[in-house]
C-alpha cells in the first residue's frame, strides 16, 4: 500500500468510526462506510490538511469511494 | 506561527465565567467556531447547553458536549416557534435562569453562495434572512426572560456585512440585517443589564465555510493582507467571545468587535503581498 493510501485510510477509519479492514479501494464512503452528507464534507477537509492540499468542488463531487480519494491525492502530491 | 501567538492561555481567563450558566446554538462540529466558544467558556468555568439541529448533528454534538461535561437540550428548529420554546422550557427546568446564550447559526442556498448577489431568489432570500438574521431576535425574546439578572447575547457576524465580499452574497445582506439587529435588542434590552454584542471573525475554514465559493482564496488573501499577515482560529475568537460574556464587559453593549487580525481596516492589497491565482 502506498503511503497516500495508508495515511486516507487512517482518516477514514478515525473519522467514520469504521473497522480498518472495510477501508478498501472500492469502499463507497456513503453506500458502504455510512457516511452522511456532512462526513464526506467532513472527509474533503481533513484531506486537506493531512495533505496540504486543496480539492476544489467539482473534484471533491468526484470522491465517492476511497480509492477515489488515493488517487487525486497520489495524483495531486506527485506535483 | 508559535502556540504563545495564537494558542490559548488558559491561567489568562480561567474563572471569569464561573458560576454562569449559557446555551451555545450552533454547534457543528471540532471546526466549529460555536466549539472555540464552548470551550473557552468552559475553561473560564461556564457550565453549557447545546441545541443541534436534526440527527446528522446531533452524533456530532453529543461527543462535544461530553466533553465539557455539558448539557444537550435536545434538538431545535430555530424556524420554528414551538421548537425555540421547548428549548427556553427545558432550560428554564435545568436552571431556573440563564447568564448568556450564543446564537452561531446562519443559513443561505449553497448555490446562490457564488456569482451575483442580483440573482437572489425570494425563497433563498426570505429563508436566508429568516435563519441567519430573525432567528437572533427570537432566541433574545426568550432569553431575555430568563435573564432576570442581566445577561448577555453574542452572535457571529461577517465583515461581508460591512463591505462587498465575493461569493458572500444574500449572506452579506443578512448579516448586515443581523449586526443592524444587536444595536436595536441591545437598546431595548440595555435598562436590564443584558448586553448584546456580535464577534466579526476572520475568515476560518469552518464546515459552514465549506459552501462559500473560492473560500481558499478569501483565506489566502487575509492570510497576505491582514494586518497580523495571518487568518484566526476558532480558540481566538472563544477567548474573545469570553471577554464579551464575562463581567469584563459589563460596559459593553451594541459592539461588533472585529476578531481578524486586523483585516477590517485594510484599504487595499498589501503591496508586498504575494498575488495570488485563483484554483
Amino acid at each position: 500500500m502506498s503511503d497516500v493510501a495508508e495515511r486516507v485510510k487512517k482518516i477514514v477509519v478515525e473519522h467514520l468510526g469504521v473497522e480498518a479492514d472495510k477501508v478498501v479501494d472500492n469502499a463507497n464512503f456513503i453506500e458502504d462506510l455510512g457516511a452522511d452528507s456532512l462526513d464526506t464534507v467532513e472527509l474533503v477537509m481533513a484531506f486537506e490538511e493531512e495533505f496540504g492540499v486543496e480539492i476544489p468542488d467539482d473534484a471533491a463531487e468526484t470522491i465517492v469511494t476511497v480509492g477515489d480519494a488515493v488517487k487525486f491525492l497520489e495524483k495531486a502530491t506527485a506535483a | 506561527m508559535t502556540q504563545s501567538q495564537t494558542g490559548s492561555k488558559a491561567s489568562s481567563f480561567s474563572g471569569v465565567l464561573a458560576g454562569r450558566r449559557g446555551l451555545v446554538m450552533g454547534l457543528a462540529n471540532n471546526r466549529s467556531i460555536a466549539w472555540g466558544i464552548a470551550k473557552a467558556a468552559a475553561e473560564a468555568g461556564a457550565e453549557l447547553a447545546f441545541t443541534y439541529q436534526g440527527d446528522a448533528l446531533e452524533k456530532r454534538v453529543r461527543p462535544l458536549a461530553q466533553e465539557l461535561g455539558g448539557h444537550v437540550l435536545g434538538q431545535c428548529d430555530v424556524t420554528d416557534a414551538a421548537s425555540l420554546d421547548t428549548v427556553f422550557e427545558e432550560v428554564r427546568k435545568l436552571w431556573g435562569k440563564l447568564d448568556f446564550v450564543v446564537h452561531c447559526i446562519a443559513f443561505a442556498d449553497k448555490d446562490e453562495l457564488t456569482g451575483r448577489y442580483i440573482d437572489t431568489s425570494p425563497e433563498n432570500f426570505n429563508t436566508s434572512l429568516f435563519i441567519s438574521c430573525y432567528s437572533f431576535t427570537a432566541v433574545a425574546q426568550r432569553a431575555e426572560k430568563l435573564m432576570g439578572e442581566g445577561g448577555a447575547m453574542l452572535t457571529l457576524t461577517y465583515y461581508g456585512a460591512e463591505k462587498w465580499m465575493p461569493h458572500y452574497n444574500v449572506m452579506g445582506v443578512a448579516k448586515a440585517a443581523l449586526e443592524a439587529s444587536v444595536r436595536y435588542l441591545a437598546a431595548d434590552l440595555g435598562e436590564r443589564q443584558i448586553r448584546v454584542n456580535a464577534i466579526s471573525a476572520g475568515p476560518i475554514k469552518t464546515l459552514a465555510a465549506s459552501g462559500i465559493g473560492d473560500f481558499r482564496y478569501i483565506l489566502k488573501w487575509n492570510e497576505y493582507n491582514a494586518p497580523m499577515r495571518r487568518t484566526v482560529t476558532i480558540e481566538e475568537v472563544g477567548e474573545s467571545a469570553v471577554y464579551l460574556l464575562s463581567p469584563m464587559a459589563r460596559g459593553v453593549t451594541g459592539e461588533i468587535l472585529h476578531v481578524d487580525a486586523g483585516y477590517h481596516i485594510v484599504g487595499m492589497k498589501n503591496p508586498t503581498a504575494p498575488d495570488i491565482m485563483k484554483d
